[in-house]
């Protein structure tokens, strides 16, 4: 059953997605590397990675014509989606790097690092850091408490609906790093690079 | 809580991995393939390659190899060799890596790294700085492997990399390639004090203490190493290694 499941990732142009696809790959599937509107409508799960400016990101979804077909997918049809990084950050309201506005499935908005303590903590944050899972979730099945798991960034997302918030980081303060509301996933860190953690929640994703 | 990243650096020559003293005498090591492969066991954070004469020799670094690597690795990697251009970046990033590391070119054309990094995300792009003293017992930082020396201070072109959107500053010292007596934190301190990025230091490091020091002392976000991950020990027997998951806690 599982290997006949139609994993789409997400090709607008933002960044590598040859990690998330060889991962996906050692999990035993083939995913669907596409922007087609044909593929999207067709797909029983879809992963949204990205990296970049949140901006560029969202014209770049706007001339590939797929923001209603993703909208119709995750909002009326429910199939699970995973937002991954600046992918998770597109799921917010608005976002302080440009001034396109997101997607909108998250009461959320997406702020830069304000460090105060610049000797210690530099921004992007790049290196490994733990999760405080905050819900119970079929993404966090098997997956302890304080985990590690990478991180690469310099904004990160403002959630003001506490029950959307599934896990929380601390960097030089508390950040949320991963959101969830139904079928709709975000990760603010890199399952894709976190080992077995990672390869663990990836897992989880798909047989959700 | 936030843990460093330790990078093994591997150098690349004739497609054969390599291990330099001082940016010369070359020491063969094996077949990089294979060292990914062992990295891939002792589940190291990140792999960095360089192919250290693809700049001096006008080319860019092979994209075959790069695809080799990106399917074997179960790490990030990031890969530096004579990228000077966008479309360089393009495929070297469409070939499997995560990040570009550029070192010749950002000196050369310093608005070179403003154009990558809106292109491809500060995160995707890495400045090497490399840097020893000249006659005058000053630090100036040196292009194509170290023979060319340019107006720069690290400092200076640190910031000036940063301003151009950088992601972050390998700081790497020619005078302590392979020497395995330590870093020069001094240096790294001054660095990653003035600037806001994180800073990897590179050069020098010759047991897990001396990454510790980079990390507490001169605040360093990221620890990398050649000869430490290639060599068992100071003697210099070829043996691939990297620390345990226990002692990355303890850096």
């Amino acid at each position: 059953m599982l290997k006949m499941t139609r994993i789409l990732i997400l090709d607008y142009g933002m960044g590598n997605i040859f990690s998330v696809q060889k991962k996906i790959k050692a999990l035993g599937l083939t995913p669907i590397i596409s922007n087609s509107e044909e593929d999207i409508l067709n797909a029983d799960k879809i992963i949204f990675p990205g990296v970049g400016h949140f901006s560029n990101a969202m014209e770049n979804l706007k001339k590939l014509n797929v923001i209603q077909s993703l909208n119709e997918k995750v909002l009326e049809q429910k199939t699970p989606v995973l937002g991954i990084c600046l992918g998770m950050q597109l799921m917010a309201k608005t976002s302080e790097e440009g001034n396109l506005n997101g997607l909108g499935w998250f009461d959320a908005t997406v702020k830069k690092f304000n460090i105060q303590d610049k000797l210690n903590f530099k921004v992007p944050q790049m290196g490994w850091n733990t999760i405080l899972i905050n819900k119970k979730s079929d993404l966090m099945i098997g997956i302890p408490d304080q985990s590690e798991l990478y991180f690469i960034h310099s904004f990160y997302i403002e959630c003001s609906v506490e029950k959307d918030i599934l896990n929380k980081t601390v960097y030089e303060s508390e950040f949320v790093s991963a959101i969830q509301k139904d079928n709709i996933f975000g990760v603010q860190y890199h399952p894709e690079k976190s080992h077995e953690i990672g390869e663990k929640m990836l897992k989880n994703f798909i047989e959700i | 809580m936030f843990r460093p990243r330790i990078i093994p650096v591997l150098l690349l020559k004739d497609n054969g991995l390599i291990k330099s003293t001082k940016f010369k005498n070359y020491n063969y090591i094996g077949d990089p393939i294979n060292a990914v492969k062992i990295f891939n066991d002792l589940k190291s954070d990140e792999l960095v390659f360089l192919d250290i004469n693809a700049s001096k020799e006008k080319r860019l670094i092979s994209l075959e190899f790069v695809k080799k690597v990106s399917e074997e690795a179960n790490m990030p990697f990031a890969v530096g060799g004579g990228i000077k251009s966008l479309d360089h970046i393009h495929k070297v990033i469409s070939s499997g890596a995560e990040k570009v590391i550029i070192c010749s070119e950002a000196v050369r054309n310093p608005q070179f790294i403003k154009e990558a990094s809106y292109s491809f995300g500060t995160s995707t792009v890495s400045v090497c700085v490399d840097y020893r003293k000249t006659l005058f017992k000053n630090n100036s930082v040196f292009t194509l492997s170290g023979n060319k020396k340019s107006r720069y201070s690290p400092l200076e072109f640190s910031k000036l990399m940063q301003d151009k959107g950088a992601g972050e500053i390998i700081l790497q010292s020619i005078s302590r390639d392979g020497i395995m007596e330590g870093y020069d934190l001094d240096l790294i301190k001054e660095i990653s004090s003035n600037l806001e990025i994180p800073v990897v230091a590179l050069g020098g490091a010759g047991d897990l203490n001396d990454l510790h020091l980079a990390f507490r002392e001169s605040k360093a976000s990221a620890l990398a190493a050649g000869s430490l991950f290639v060599y068992q020990s100071k003697r210099r027997g070829v043996l691939i290694n990297y620390p345990e998951k226990s002692e990355l806690k303890e850096i």
